[in-house]
């Protein structure tokens, strides 16, 4: 925890147009965002391109992008799912296919912080 | 423009190439009990954080009284990222554990491994409220007790009592300053997790 916030967030509905839902499915917080070899259309957003941006070198969790844009989690994730519809991003569950933690996983940590040095 | 910029010119830390899965702990606790110093110790990026949105609840807190109405508060919540070998990568959010921020923890512990709950023995009544809310919320938790260096020490036994800690919920004693034992306190976390979970012969 820091105190407070160091400057004005942007509000959220400058970024989502006004709408309450995204057009998809919610993302989660830790989504990997990927950015796809589709060119930002001229017309995109200023917010839309900041992300294509940072995007560019390589992947992201939506929260890690919020963080680096000074986004809320939730504007992003209405950036994000826009740029996905759009081809623009590719978006990936945190857990690949049944999407919950299970033994094996757990079990995989467990190994992989035994060995950190 | 630059045709070939260095990935990292920014200082942005991408995920590495082979990080397939993702998950999330939560760690909470009192405020100065150590939550950021810890990330900070365990994280491969620098800390960074998000400004969330406090809603509603907020506004039974004295200390905001004398505020205007509709006076948007908004709180840091600090995170970081540690990669474990090769292909998992955990996320650790610093979340205040007071009951005021229950939505916002909701939100953020949803789909959590579980979460570490920090301590100060100078102030052990304070995490009092912080473990009946993990507890409400049904997150497995181990206690890592923080040792600042003017605090005064105690066996796990008294303190046990005095936490009056369930007898299965670890609790491991470490300085959030360093790495090898706040990855013991993971490990502590990580092994309570697994022994919650059903045995492979239970699972259908």
């Amino acid at each position: 925890m820091t105190p407070g916030p160091a400057r004005r967030l942007i509000p959220a509905y400058l970024v989502t147009g006004g709408r309450s839902r995204p057009a998809g499915p919610a993302l989660d917080r830790l989504a990997v965002l990927v950015r796809t070899d589709e060119p930002v259309p001229d017309d995109a957003g200023t917010q839309a391109r900041r992300l294509c941006e940072l995007l560019e070198p390589g992947a992201l969790t939506v929260v890690e992008c919020a963080a680096h844009l000074d986004l809320p989690v939730s504007a992003t994730v209405f950036l994000a799912t826009d740029l996905a519809a759009t081809g623009l991003l590719l978006t990936r569950p945190p857990i690949p296919s049944a999407g919950q933690i299970d033994r094996s996983l757990v079990e995989r940590l467990l190994d992989g912080l035994r060995s950190l040095p | 423009m630059d045709s070939a910029p260095s990935p990292d010119r920014t200082g942005v830390g991408y995920l590495p190439a082979a990080a397939r899965t993702l998950m999330k702990l939560v760690v909470t606790g009192p405020f100065g009990v150590g939550k950021t110093t810890l990330i900070r110790t365990l994280s491969e990026i620098a800390t960074l954080h998000t400004e969330e949105a406090m809603t509603q609840s907020s506004t039974r807190v004295d200390s905001t009284a004398g505020l205007p109405d509709k006076t948007t508060t908004t709180v840091a919540i600090d995170f970081g990222r540690l990669t474990v070998p090769d292909d998992l990568v955990l996320y650790m959010f610093g979340t205040p554990g007071q009951e005021r921020f229950l939505p916002l923890w909701e939100d953020i512990a949803r789909g959590a491994l579980g979460a570490l709950v920090l301590v100060d023995t100078r102030r052990l009544a304070d995490s009092f409220a912080v473990m009946d809310m993990v507890e409400e919320q049904g997150l497995p938790y181990a206690v890592a007790v923080n040792r600042f260096p003017d605090a005064p020490a105690h066996s796990d036994e008294v303190l046990r009592k005095h936490l009056d800690l369930d007898d299965t919920t670890p609790l491991v004693q470490c300085d959030a300053r360093e790495r090898r034992g706040s990855i013991d306190a993971l490990i502590a976390l990580a092994e309570h997790v697994l022994t919650r979970m059903p045995q492979p012969e239970d699972a259908s």
